[in-house]
């Protein structure tokens, strides 16, 4: 980055005060140009102090915008901060903290900031009024035309398309007070709850506690307030049960008191240091929660109060006293409560020239009038500012008199600070659907019945004043510890602060008549658009956020909600409470998505899982393909064969002669494994499978077919009986998890009586099927000691333990090829000495490995079905397997079997499909129907399941599929379709079996 | 994310289980006299109450038993936590 030569401008810093290090100059850029700030600075104060008023340009017209706060509640001066795989769009230059070599971008605008050709939009505005999208675009031809031109020109931030070069991650904790806010009243209610010894974590949104105190000039015992801010912070460090997380933002409240935070670990630095995450997530789980959230400002909507110069009351004071930064040289204040003359104070102090304190409430008297007396500040009582003249920058504004005894007089000003009053930041009690309660004397909803275990405090909950906040916050903590089960001492004494007499704010949210009186700056939501959404009936607060996107941008309306629903409920001549609110929800602020996806990115989102055999399948050239969690081998490549499609095709076909004419072995791992012993075993399992197994002999092996409850195929898989009381079932790959979970909910909750357990041992074997004409040639040779593997003694469905290379190993006679075949299940971590067993005793029979696709082109030849027809739609008699069904027990499902609906013989059933023209492939998701040109919508017929798109031994494409009435259809031509490649394909119904129907193979 | 006092575990967090289903539902004692109503009503219908409901969740990435719960569904508040057998709190 090239930040140039660098002049320390700062025409607008103070030349003392503040929290800045003046010592310590940062470099930045802004839109390219070089700017100096200091160690303290944000973004936004930086900017200040070099007189740069103007940083954006509002999301629907385009007018000019400036910094309006001082802290999360920003509406406007958001900005895209650094670049490429860093940038970040909607930065709040407010909450962004200076650093050496910060870059910042001006969002929403062409071709220049000062310059915007879209500021047009705003001379259209009484066309882009609320709700003119919808009503204007929503026609011919349709929302989606326009919906991308109007986003081009309506907009935020740019995202950027290149990976995040940073790291986040997870931290969970537990703790007895969870504090949220570093303000006086947090820090009261941690440093009472941190002395009982309770665990305590304070969570402070800002690199320093404070709050508030940071920004004003408050004495406590008659010292800076800021050094009682210091005792505390060393003595809540001093104590090993007590944590705090700066730079972290509490943004949910979730169920069960569980706090969601954000701790910005290198937000605030250039890029974060090697194996630091930029951002962390934490998770709270806390037994008491205290919040001391504080309050955010409001403004009053008057004519052009959105121009570059208009700022909150208390930003103002943050600026000055924080920052040691004027944001003007001459302003006027319009305050509805005593803060206002706090404002102009702290301006006149700071050498800001003060012209006016506009106050819209009638005269009367309080300390801070009083003292603006004493200063000579001027106040005008009864009188509002009704319009701000200047377009980039602030030039000036009209004071109203409101009784009308005057006219209208323009004061030139270059700062208009303004304030409408404080809102007590409800935000996480409400996300804990804690109610909240219309505060008349303070013009604020304030909480009210909390759900969870949560108190709130200080300004949280509308007491302002500091003394006040603190005796507060000390007995908030010392409660909270109490509540946790902690031995509290007595409450310390509340220092003495400045408390001068107030008097209470006035509600008062607009003025004048005038156009461009902006309730949510930033999505420019004016006066007549609330105006507008009550004439056209949107008068509920959640109509009237959807109609005029009030509230709805990035800052969730902090400055504005309130405002919008109190003329709305003036326009509907009802008190505000009756109107009500819309309920806040997480996230308080934006959170980066990085610091939710935390360290599951890529391969770590989900396991990778590999059998034991991945590694020579590594070596030997297989491709591999995810089959849910694993990976497994698709197919072989030849050393010298490069991967492509003719090489693909090449390989299955080869793999699938090799096992039809030949051996083959493959890794069939994945095959869920189920152990299950008991007295009851075998009566579970008669019960869980429509098939009979009650008969099963020891030794042997047998199919099975489960159903769920309402009747439809759940999963297949050969299940043996190893002893008496011991047996091992398999299920498909991809049912492994849930038919455990069905098999313990049936041993718990159906039949608790059944004297069994089931655990899962698919991780305990590596398993492999040996297929082929020379099957038990290959076992034979392989098999140590001569073991007697011969049809006799092992027989189809057979089983029998061995000794393979010294492993330990069970055989069982079961094919999924069709054709003769052996699975051999090896202790996991032997598998790959077994399997090289068999491939060594294979060589001299031409043994291969096979993958994934030629196991399914062997299985579709022998009309097979997996998990693509036993999709969860499919009934034993749509399968072909009715006849399976016992009709001498119940089992799981046998109660819905004869629902109307599956004994429809309409119904899809499965067939075989082959090519009318003997060469087409037919794709598995095609639909199947009677004539492909008939008019739209068409009937169907059923669909492609299954697919080979070449069947090595057939000699051309088959599939599976099921149609409507089965093999009633036999040796008909029906058209598999599908639109979106525009295929149309003549398919004739056959038998779903290709391949040796009888089944002489496997038992060969 | 609410928390579940798994009887076997103690209080655990939500993702620790996996959702199993209502708890109010019974399976046909004798499936073989069972009527076609009776599964039809055991296995389809639900209510879908407004308040207390009665549940069943897996402890999936835990002991791996099934506990019942009681949890107020509009506010995710749960109000009792037992075995498959406990009759708990019924709503209503
Ligand atoms: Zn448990």
């Amino acid at each position: 980055m090239i930040l140039g030569r660098i002049k320390d401008v700062n025409a607008c810093r103070l030349p003392t005060g503040g929290e800045i290090d003046r010592r310590r100059a940062l470099s930045f850029t802004f839109d390219g140009r070089s700017y100096t700030g200091y160690q303290g600075d944000t973004l936004a104060s930086a900017l200040l102090a070099n007189g740069v008023t103007l940083v954006g340009r509002s999301f629907k017209y385009h007018r000019p915008r400036g910094i309006f706060s001082a802290g999360p509640e920003e509406p406007n001066a958001l900005v895209e901060l650094r670049r490429g795989g860093r940038l970040e769009p909607n930065t709040r230059a407010t909450m962004a903290e200076l650093f050496h070599g910060l870059e910042a971008t001006s969002q929403n605008r062409w071709p220049s900031l000062a310059f915007d050709a879209m500021e047009l939009n705003d001379l259209a505005g009484r066309f882009l009024v609320a709700g003119f999208y919808y009503k204007t675009f929503m026609g011919f031809p349709g929302w989606h035309f326009y919906e991308k031109r109007i986003r081009a020109a309506a907009g935020m931030g740019r995202g950027t398309n290149e990976p995040d070069p940073d790291s986040y991650e997870r931290m969970s904790a537990h703790c007895d007070v969870l504090v949220v806010g570093g303000g006086p009243s947090g820090l009261a209610a941690a440093l009472t709850a941190g002395r009982s010894g309770a665990r305590v974590i304070l969570v402070e949104e800002t690199n320093g506690l404070g709050g508030r105190l940071r920004s004003e000039r408050e004495t406590l015992d008659s010292a800076p307030a800021m050094r009682w801010v210091e005792s505390v912070r060393a003595e809540l460090e001093s104590l090993p049960e007590v944590r705090i997380l700066s730079r972290t933002t509490a943004f949910g409240y979730y169920d069960d008191n569980l706090i969601g935070a954000v701790e910005r670990v290198a937000d605030h630095i250039v890029a974060p240091a090697p194996h630091v995450p930029r951002q962390r997530l934490w998770h709270v789980r806390a037994a008491r929660v205290v919040l001391a959230t504080g309050a955010i400002e409001r403004h009053i909507a008057f004519t052009n109060n959105d121009r570059p110069g208009v700022m909150l009351a208390g930003a103002a004071r943050s600026y000055v006293n924080r920052f040691a930064v004027r944001p003007g040289r001459r302003a006027v204040v319009v305050a509805n409560n005593d803060d206002g003359y706090r404002t102009a104070l702290d301006l006149k102090a700071a050498g800001v020239d003060v012209i006016q304190v506009v106050d819209p409430r009638p005269p009367g008297t309080s300390d801070w009038r009083a003292r603006c007396d004493a200063a000579g500040v001027e106040t005008v009582d009864h009188a509002a500012v009704t319009k701000v003249h200047g377009r980039l920058a602030v030039i000036g504004c009209e004071v109203t008199r409101l009784d009308g005894s005057a006219r209208s007089h323009f004061e030139p000003c270059d700062l208009v600070a303004v304030s409408g009053g404080w809102s007590p930041a409800v935000h996480l009690h409400t996300h804990a659907l804690g109610g909240i309660e219309w505060n008349d004397g303070l013009a604020a909803f304030v909480p009210g019945m909390a759900r969870q275990a949560h108190v709130s405090v200080g300004a949280a909950r509308g007491i302002y004043g500091l003394s006040d906040c603190l005796t507060d916050g000390f007995k908030a903590g010392t409660d909270a510890a109490a509540s946790a089960g902690f031995a509290t001492g007595a409450l310390p004494d509340t220092p003495t602060a400045d408390a001068p007499a107030e008097r209470p704010v006035r509600a008062f949210w607009s003025v004048g008549t005038g156009k461009r009186r902006f309730v949510d700056l930033q999505d420019d939501v004016t006066v007549d658009d609330i105006a507008l959404a009550h004439r056209e009936g949107f008068v509920s607060v959640e109509h009237l956020k959807r109609y005029t996107t009030l509230g709805m941008g990035t800052d969730q309306g902090k400055t504005s909600n309130i405002i919008g629903h109190a003329l709305m409920a003036e326009a509907r001549g009802e008190p505000i409470p009756q109107v009500g609110t819309t309920r806040f929800r997480p996230p308080y602020t934006p959170v980066a998505m990085g610091t939710f996806a935390g360290g599951d990115r890529r391969r770590h989102h989900t396991p990778v899982r590999r059998s034991a055999m991945h590694d020579w399948h590594a070596d030997h050239g297989a491709v591999f393909v995810e089959a849910g969690h694993w990976l497994r081998p698709q197919y072989y490549l030849a050393p010298d064969e490069p991967d492509g499609k003719a090489s693909m095709d090449a390989a299955i076909t080869r793999e699938v002669q090799s096992v039809r004419n030949a051996v083959g072995l493959v890794d069939v791992s994945t095959l869920g494994k189920i152990d299950i012993q008991g007295p009851d075993a075998g009566e579970l399992l008669n019960r869980l499978y429509a098939n009979g197994f009650k008969t099963l002999a020891i030794g042997k092996a047998r199919y099975g077919l489960m159903l769920r409850e309402d009747g439809i195929v759940h999963d297949d898989g050969t299940t043996t009986r190893l002893a008496e009381n011991h047996y091992l079932m398999t299920t498909t790959t991809a049912h492994a998890g849930d038919v455990l979970a069905q098999i313990e909910w049936y041993l718990q909750v159906v039949w608790p009586d059944l004297k069994a357990h089931a655990c899962s041992v698919t991780e305990q074997w590596s398993a492999m099927a040996l297929a082929g004409p020379k099957a038990r040639a290959v076992l034979a040779d392989a098999v140590d000691d001569g073991t007697d593997v011969s049809d006799a003694t092992l027989p189809f469905m057979g089983v029998t333990a061995a000794r393979i290379a010294d492993v330990p190993v069970r055989i069982f006679r079961i094919s999924f090829s069709g054709e003769l075949s052996y699975e051999v299940n090896a202790p996991a971590d032997w598998g790959p000495r077994v399997w090289g067993a068999l491939m060594a005793s294979g060589q001299p029979y031409g043994i291969r490995p096979y993958g994934t696709e030629a196991m399914g082109i062997l299985r579709i030849e022998k009309g097979h079905v997996t998990h693509a027809e036993l999709d969860g739609r499919v009934t034993l008699d749509d399968a072909g397997m009715g006849r399976m069904a016992s009709t001498k027990k119940c089992f799981v499902g046998s109660g819905m079997l004869n629902k109307p609906a599956y004994v429809n013989p309409a119904r899809p059933k499965l067939v075989g499909l082959v090519p009318a023209d003997g060469r087409t492939r037919i794709p598995a998701g095609s639909i199947l129907v009677e004539d492909p040109d008939a008019a739209l919508p068409m009937d169907k017929l059923g669909h492609v399941s299954s697919s080979a798109y070449l069947s090595p031994t057939v000699g051309h494409p088959i599939a599976l599929g099921f149609v409507s009435g089965g093999l009633a259809r036999k040796g008909e031509t029906v058209w598999a379709v599908f639109p979106l490649r525009g295929l149309k394909i003549q398919v004739r119904v056959t038998e779903p079996v290709f391949v040796d129907p009888e089944g002489e193979r496997l038992r060969g | 994310m609410i928390l579940i006092t798994c009887p076997h575990c103690g209080p655990r967090d939500q993702d620790e289980f996996s959702y199993a289903g209502d708890a109010t539902k019974t399976r046909p004692a004798d499936p073989a006299s069972a009527t076609a109503a009776e599964w039809h009503s055991y296995v389809y219908l639900r209510d879908n109450p407004a308040g207390p409901h009665l549940e069943f969740w897996h402890h999936i990435h835990g002991c791996r038993r099934f506990v019942k719960v009681l949890r107020d569904v509009t506010t995710h508040e749960v109000l009792a936590c037992g075995g498959p057998d406990d009759p708990l709190e019924t709503p209503r």
